[in-house]
C-alpha cells in the first residue's frame, strides 16, 4: 500500500520535472553555468566529457528555450564561443533542484513509515 | 519507480537514491565548474621548471646562506608566476580574481606561506637550516590541501603528495634537501600542472 502511494506521488512529481534540463548533458550545462561564470564551448566539453556534436545539440536546445545565452567573439584570430546562463535558465535550475528535494523528502518519509 | 532520462537514470534503484544522485550530480558539476578556472596548470608547470633550476643553482652554492637566498628568490618568482597565470586564466574565463574560487584559493594558501616565511627566518636566525625542506614541504602541502578543498580534486591530492614528501624528508639526510625540493616543488608541480592544464582548461 505504502509502495503504491510512493509510486503515485513520484509519478506526479516526475511529471512536473522540466524535461528541458532533465537530460544529463543539459542539466550539466545549466549547473556548470550556474556556478556564476561564462564558460567556453571547449570548457564545457571538457567539464562534461562529451562530444562536439552532442554538446552543440544540447546548447542549441537550451538557447532556443532562452535558458542560455551564446556569446561569439574572437580571441586573437580564433573564434570563441562562450555561454552564459540567463535569469530564465537560473530560475529553471532552482525549480528543478526544489523538485528533486521534494522527491527526496517524499521518498524518505515513505521509507520511514 | 525511476526518474527516467536524468543524469543518473538506472533501473532497480530506489527513488530516494535517484533523487540524491541527481542533486549530487548538480553539486559536483557546479563545484568542478567553479574551480575550473581557478587553478593555472601551465603556471604550475612554469613554477616547477624554475624550481628545478633553483634546486640545481642552490645545490652548487658554497654556503647554506647562499642556497637559502636562491630558494628565497625562487619563492618570489613562483608567487609572481602563480598570481600572473591565475589572473590570466581568470581573465580568459571572464571571472574576477578578487572574487570566487581564485580568491578562495589564494586566501587559503596564504596563511601557510606566511607561516613558512616566518619559520624560515626563525630557523635562519637560530642557524638551523636542516629542517627547511621538511618545513617548506609540509606547510606548502597543508596550504595546498586547504586551498584545494574548494577546487578540483587533484589539488588536495597534490597537497597530500607534498606532505608525504615532507614526512619522508624527516627520515633522510639533510644533504638530500635540494634533491627533495626539486622532486617536490619541481617534479610534483610539473606533473600535476600538466594534468590540470590538459583536463581543467589550461
Amino acid at each position: 500500500m505504502g509502495d503504491k502511494v510512493l509510486v503515485g506521488s513520484m509519478r506526479v512529481l516526475k511529471k512536473q520535472l522540466n524535461p528541458l534540463i532533465h537530460a544529463r548533458v543539459r542539466l550539466g550545462i545549466v549547473s556548470a553555468l550556474a556556478a556564476g561564470q561564462t564558460l567556453s564551448f571547449r570548457d564545457l566539453k571538457v567539464l562534461l566529457s562529451t562530444s562536439d556534436g552532442n554538446l552543440s545539440r544540447h546548447t542549441q536546445k537550451l538557447e532556443e528555450a532562452g535558458y542560455v545565452e551564446c556569446i561569439k567573439s574572437f580571441q586573437g584570430r580564433m573564434p570563441l564561443t562562450e555561454y552564459r546562463l540567463t535569469s530564465k535558465g537560473s530560475e529553471a535550475l532552482v525549480d528543478y533542484v526544489e523538485q528533486m528535494e521534494r522527491m527526496l523528502r517524499v521518498a524518505r518519509s515513505a521509507n520511514n513509515k | 519507480m525511476q526518474i527516467e532520462h536524468g543524469p543518473v537514470s538506472r533501473r532497480n534503484q530506489n527513488p530516494e537514491k535517484q533523487a540524491s544522485e541527481h542533486l549530487r550530480f548538480i553539486r559536483d558539476v557546479m563545484e568542478r565548474s567553479a574551480s575550473f578556472t581557478a587553478v593555472p596548470g601551465w603556471g604550475m608547470v612554469i613554477v616547477g621548471g624554475t624550481a628545478l633550476l633553483a634546486a640545481w643553482i642552490a645545490s652548487i652554492q658554497a654556503t647554506s646562506d647562499g642556497s637559502l637566498i636562491v630558494w628565497f628568490m625562487e619563492a618570489i618568482i613562483a608567487v609572481a608566476v602563480g598570481i600572473w597565470t591565475l589572473r590570466k586564466k581568470a581573465q580568459k574565463s571572464g571571472v574576477s580574481l578578487t572574487s570566487g574560487p581564485g580568491r578562495k584559493y589564494i586566501l587559503t594558501l596564504a596563511p601557510s606561506m606566511v607561516a613558512g616565511l616566518l619559520f624560515t627566518v626563525a630557523l635562519w636566525k637560530a642557524g638551523n637550516l636542516e629542517l627547511l625542506a621538511t618545513l617548506w614541504l609540509l606547510l606548502y602541502g597543508a596550504g595546498t590541501i586547504t586551498g584545494g578543498a574548494s577546487s578540483v580534486r587533484v589539488i588536495p591530492v597534490l597537497g597530500i603528495c607534498f606532505m608525504v614528501m615532507g614526512i619522508i624528508s624527516l627520515f633522510i639526510p639533510s644533504a638530500w634537501m635540494h634533491f627533495l625540493l626539486a622532486l617536490g616543488f619541481g617534479g610534483l608541480h610539473i606533473g600535476f600542472g600538466l594534468y590540470i592544464a590538459r583536463n581543467y582548461g589550461g
